[in-house]
């Protein structure tokens, strides 16, 4: 392993131990905090348990349904964007300025139209990913050498084959970039909106537990978030390292 | 110009790769022909770049042609052209009697300027990749790459990635990319312009045993006057844009030579020869004043 990984390693390790020391000490009280240890236990109960079971999977589920909505709906639209330079044009200071828009004013205005059920949770998180897949796509698809396309000529490959044994690998990690950060802005977008105005899931299942001085089921999940989404970036991370270390990158 | 026939050393076809002698090989035959070839780019305000032409162009199986002009001068596009890359605005383009109209014939290959290996594939897979979309079968594809591999010098860099070689190899690559798809008309778009050079010596070599293995025509569009001189049975020059050939010169190498007839006499007198046409056009491809003159 690298030096830097170790050092890394070293640092949260170091946190760790820290935070867990403050808690012991009493510097952080235990309405404010409790100890790392005691959130691991505490999880671990939980999850035998198995109270939070349908929340997990039902955060799980819209995750997912909201990610594979972004990937799919992004690339879609924006290799029509890129198809259309016109469309691109006009359209791109809106997608420049997205990220500013405070979605989760909406999401009043969301329950109306669809009602208080996962739908609006899942839009959410498909509108705070999409726009990503979106820009990664239209960069990915602009970065594909001309050459490459010729090359695909000279060989008499049709555009349908030159899409799919051309330019989709030649875009291959920027759309990895988009989807990567699909996924972690989805799980923000799903997380959060179950958070404000929901009955079930995670990130409601936090607020309730934080509303009822329940601070061990709160550190718990939120070691649970926390956790799951380190693997999720792990196992992407890993992925994209392969990647790019074939092309020299 | 064009039209003449070709006084040539009787055409060698190798092991491996060469393709049977056709009836007119080393004969002169006329293998690609241009008439009055021009192409129009059009422009931002309704008026057109006219890039290129007319040029008229004869090509006889199985010579070794050059283009050399100044930059800028519509080179790339009359290869473009004759590949079939891009429809020509006037005029006609034939390769074996056949019009070519916008759309690469089979039997020619084209190598790039430009870094064109696929950066997903192994050495191996982008040799294959032309062979794998025509069908081909297995043990024949198998074949023609273990042979262009060993050809080209990539044998201990056949599972490598284009990233992990140096620019010299990932040319090889595209090279043996070509090659093995046994083209019988070779274009080469300024392949080793990338290049150091040393290297585009080496691989000029390469390349003059390739075109004597495979028997194939070849055209290749240089900004290197010695490049041209050392390679080319004749060479084309062709005038600032919009690009016209001026000037047909032939070397009369035998066709067995290598970089080492750079040593010649008749090299230098080649060169300055080309120099000689190219400067005035350089000077108005760059816009430099008559005081450069």
């Amino acid at each position: 392993m690298k030096r830097a990984t170790w050092v890394r390693g070293l640092v949260v390790i170091g946190f760790i131990l820290l935070l867990e020391a403050l808690c012991r000490w009493g510097v952080i009280g235990r309405m404010t905090m409790i100890p790392p240890s005691e959130m691991a236990v505490q999880l671990w109960k939980l999850l035998q348990s198995g109270r939070y079971n349908a929340d997990i999977l039902q955060t799980l589920g819209n995750v997912l349904a909201a990610f594979v909505a972004a990937v799919v709906g992004g690339f879609l639209i924006g290799s029509i964007l890129h198809a259309l330079p016109r469309v691109r044009r006009a359209i791109d200071p809106f997608l420049a300025t997205y990220y500013a828009i405070p979605f989760f004013a909406f999401y009043p205005l969301m329950v109306v139209i669809f009602g208080l059920n996962a739908a609006p949770i899942i839009l959410i998180g498909f509108l705070f990913g999409v726009v990503a897949m979106i820009i990664n796509t239209m960069n990915g698809l602009d970065r594909i050498p001309r050459v490459l396309v010729k090359t695909a000529r000279v060989n008499g490959l049709g555009p349908l084959r030159t899409a799919w044994l051309i330019k989709l690998p030649s875009a291959a990690p920027q759309l990895f970039t988009g989807v990567k950060l699909a996924i972690a802005y989805c799980f923000i977008g799903v997380i959060a909106a179950e958070f404000i105005m929901s009955t079930s899931g995670l990130g409601y299942s936090i607020a309730y537990a934080f509303n009822n001085f329940d601070n061990r089921s709160m550190y718990a999940l939120m070691l649970f978030i926390i956790t799951l989404v380190t693997i999720i970036n792990a196992f992407f991370h890993v992925w994209e390292r392969r990647i790019m270390a074939r092309r020299g990158m | 110009m064009g039209g003449s026939v070709i006084d040539m050393t009787t055409g060698q076809h190798g092991r491996g790769l060469a393709r049977e002698a056709g009836p007119g090989a080393g004969m002169g035959e006329v293998h690609a022909e241009l008439r009055q070839v021009k192409r129009i780019y059009p422009g931002t305000n309704g008026g057109g770049v006219h890039a290129l032409g007319p040029v008229d162009l004869d090509l006889a199986r199985g010579e070794f042609y050059s283009v050399v002009g100044p930059s800028g001068c519509g080179k790339s596009t009359l290869l473009d052209v004759l590949a079939g890359l891009s429809a020509p605005t006037e005029g006609s383009i034939l390769f074996e009697g056949r019009e070519v109209a916008g759309k690469v014939p089979p039997g020619i290959g084209v190598v790039f300027q430009e870094d064109a290996a696929f950066p997903w594939l192994t050495v191996e897979d982008n040799i294959a990749f032309g062979l794998r979309r025509a069908g081909t079968d297995a043990a024949e594809v198998e074949r023609r790459v273990s042979y262009a591999i060993g050809f080209m010098g990539l044998k201990d860099f056949s599972r490598a990635y284009p990233a992990q070689l140096s620019g010299g190899m990932r040319q090889r690559v595209c090279i043996a990319r070509t090659l093995v798809m046994q083209p019988r008309l070779i274009l080469l778009d300024e392949p080793f312009g990338a290049l150091d050079a040393q290297t585009r010596l080496l691989m000029g070599d390469e390349l003059l045993k390739l075109w004597r293995e495979t028997g194939a025509t070849v055209m290749l569009i240089t900004h290197a006057l010695d490049e041209a001189a050392m390679l080319s049975d004749r060479i084309g020059v062709m005038s600032a844009r919009p690009g016209r050939l001026i000037a047909d010169i032939r070397t009369h190498w035998p066709r067995e030579r290598d970089s080492r007839i750079a040593a010649e006499e008749s090299f230098g007198a080649i060169t300055s020869r080309l120099w000689g046409l190219l400067r005035d056009e350089s000077v108005k491809a760059t816009g430099m004043s008559e005081r450069a003159r």
